[in-house]
């Protein structure tokens, strides 16, 4: 049997706000396997973007048990774990944060920057993950003369540039009308089908969560189901 | 050339290539060349070795794109550094007026216990005993070259209707053969036994009635300029030259203030200075020309103070320019910081890379001043000689060394003014950067 790429036990986040202790996770028990497209389903305040922010290493669990890539990310300095999210994950955000003074590929590029590969290897790079998004065309393009979807879609070849282990996508559809959201889903589904990469989706919308094999909803801090479907077409 | 003549003059040389590049009011040591290269390469070592990964077209992009507040703080920093250049330049044009003028092997005397040629007086007794010492330069006729000269100061009316002091100094044609840098360029010489003056060129622009051919009255009578000269920015450019006869007779002051001479070379020079100091009868002191006019150089002292307070103060200031202009840039930055930060981006790279821009920034600054200040070079202006009491001319000066330090002062303000701020955008939680 596969290994988990990653593990979690017991996994419980707590914030204080003033006097007030919030406890946003409760106890999560979750495992996601190499290949897996997940999706994070439920409201608002349900702890989703917490949970996905433990995994990728920006944010550390109040306790319980975390194991990702068979690392113990809980245990490392700010540093090592900039470095391991570098080489491990690809992160998507709602708003798909590209730095508007740099061109699609010079955003994509990114992520290369801290390899050690040459600047011609890196080309080759970032022209492959924009060819995947179906942006070769705009490379030379500033984020300002891009619709929403390209955006979007500059993001998620600024994520998978490096082939990290995995990619989170925080409410990657959320800015996006109907039109482009199908776009995005459907790169990362192709993604997953196609490279096998694993992909964890933060979303509220059902639409976007069809697109996971496995879907999981959140409420109030706890995992209360798991869904396991065919992924459809 | 004995040996120590060469050491000398090779010790000349050094001394002239470190004024031409250093901006002597700070740094007066020759060791201090290699300060200014070494300094740029660490400081830039230092930032450099911070954050190279982050693209440097980021912080341009970054700087044009909030270029508003970019043009400001360029602004205020060109301003500072323009002003700070423009001081160094004061400074270093007045020290020059006094450190440019005088001849190796040259010798002033004066009185024992005098500062200058304006307090000092001796009999003309002394003349012949200084004439004839062993060691004296002579003239293609065998005349040795030794002037006595009578040095007073009269006050005159400025163009701009205030009054200042003028050095006036008697002399003969012998003393215009020892000061062959003071050269007529309209007009004749004076002739001897008449009252007649020449004036520097610097005065002739800047007092009333010293034109050529003009009459001025000082003393008890009128005296016409003859002739206008220019001594190339030496401290005679400040002077009006009368016969040494004509001046006793009006000031009724039959003595000497000084006497300069010439010795063969430098040995004879120092020997001459012996035998005039051990001479108890004379009561003289011997001064080498050219540290004469150096240890005049407590004019500037004043300035030199005032201009580092001002550069320390208005650092100061800059810094604060570029620190808020900074704070800005990263509050408005702060979701990129975010994201470079969740990409993978180490803290120290975050602070390198802001560091960066703030450099940058001071740079441009740095540039513009030293633009808007580079007119200032070849102007003349004047001041108060605190030791003789007269107004001395002199050039502001702006050399490559000043040119350098402000630019180096330019980035130092850049690197103080963005180091809080870089380090707020390196040091903050990334959740609570992606949480905002």
């Amino acid at each position: 049997m596969n290994e988990p790429l990653i593990a979690m036990k017991g996994l419980t986040k707590t914030y204080r706000r003033d006097s007030v202790e919030i406890t946003v996770l409760r106890g999560i028990e979750l495992q996601v396997f190499q290949g897996d497209f997940i999706s994070l389903m439920g409201p608002s305040g349900s702890g989703k973007s917490t949970l996905l922010n433990i995994i990728a290493g920006i944010d550390r669990p109040s306790a319980g048990e975390l194991r990702v890539v068979d690392a113990d990310i809980n245990s490392m300095s700010e540093d090592d774990l900039a470095t391991w999210r570098n080489r491990h994950v690809g992160f998507v955000f709602q708003h798909f944060n590209l730095i508007p003074v740099l061109t699609a590929f010079g955003n994509v590029e990114l992520p290369l920057l801290l390899t050690s590969l040459s600047k011609k290897e890196r080309r080759e790079h970032v022209m492959t993950a924009l060819n995947l998004v179906g942006l070769t065309d705009r490379a030379d393009h500033y984020p300002r003369q891009l619709s929403g979807g390209e955006e979007q879609r500059v993001a998620i070849a600024r994520a998978i540039v490096t082939d990290p282990t995995f990619v989170l996508a925080d409410e990657p559809t959320g800015d996006l009308d109907a039109e482009s959201a199908e776009e995005v889903l459907k790169v990362l589904a192709g993604l997953n089908s196609q490279f096998h990469k694993t992909i964890i989706l933060v979303t509220h919308d059902p639409r976007a969560a069809a697109y996971a094999s496995i879907r999981h909803y959140l409420n109030k801090g706890v995992l209360v189901q798991k869904d396991k479907v065919p992924v459809s077409a | 050339m004995t040996n120590d003549g060469r050491k000398q003059q090779a010790a000349g040389s050094r001394q002239q290539a470190v004024e031409l590049f250093l901006p002597s009011p700070f740094f007066d040591s020759f060791a201090a060349i290699r300060l200014l290269p070494a300094a740029y390469f660490f400081h830039f070592s230092f930032v450099w070795g911070l954050g190279v990964k982050i693209p440097i077209r980021y912080n341009l992009g970054s700087l044009w794109a909030r270029r508003i507040g970019t043009l400001m703080a360029v602004l205020g920093i060109g301003f500072t550094v323009s002003i700070i250049v423009s001081m160094m330049a004061l400074v270093r044009g007045l020290d020059a007026t006094f450190v440019e003028t005088g001849h190796d092997n040259n010798l002033v005397i004066i009185r024992q216990g005098s500062q200058n040629e304006v307090n000092s007086y001796f009999s003309r007794d002394v003349y012949p005993t200084v004439r004839f010492l062993p060691g004296v330069a002579k003239d293609s006729d065998g005349e040795p070259l030794v002037v006595g000269d009578s040095v007073v100061v009269i006050n005159h009316t400025r163009k701009d209707g205030a009054s200042s002091n003028i050095t006036v100094r008697g002399t003969s044609d012998i003393g215009y053969l020892l000061r062959p840098e003071v050269k007529i360029t309209q007009g004749r010489r004076i002739r001897p036994g008449l009252r007649e003056i020449n004036v520097s060129q610097s005065l002739s622009g800047r007092f009333q009635n010293l034109a050529l051919g003009e009459k001025i009255h000082f003393a008890r009578s009128d005296w016409t300029v003859v002739g206008i000269f220019d001594a190339g920015g030496a401290a005679y450019d400040s002077e009006i030259w009368a016969d040494y006869g004509e001046v006793c007779q009006d000031w009724d002051r039959p003595v000497y203030s000084s006497i300069l001479l010439k010795a063969e070379n430098a040995s004879a020079a120092a020997d001459i200075r012996k035998r005039i100091v051990d001479d108890q009868r004379i009561n003289l002191q011997a001064i080498p020309q050219k540290k004469y006019y150096a240890d005049q150089t407590s004019t500037s002292a004043g300035l030199k103070a005032l201009g580092v307070f001002i550069a320390l103060v208005m650092g100061i200031g800059a810094s604060f320019a570029a620190m808020n202009m900074m704070y800005g840039a990263v509050m408005s930055r702060s979701k990129e910081v975010g994201t470079l930060r969740a990409i993978g981006f180490r803290r120290r790279h975050i602070l390198g890379s802001f560091l960066m821009e703030s450099v940058l920034l001071g740079l441009a600054g740095g540039i513009l001043g030293c633009l808007m200040a580079l007119p200032m070079n070849g102007i003349r202006a004047g001041t108060a000689n605190f030791q003789t009491f007269s107004e001395v001319l002199f050039n502001f000066r702006i050399t490559p060394g000043i040119l350098f330090w402000g630019l180096l002062f330019s980035v130092v303000v850049g690197t103080l003014g963005g180091f809080l701020p870089a380090r707020r955008a390196s040091h903050t939680k990334l959740i609570d950067i992606l949480k905002e």
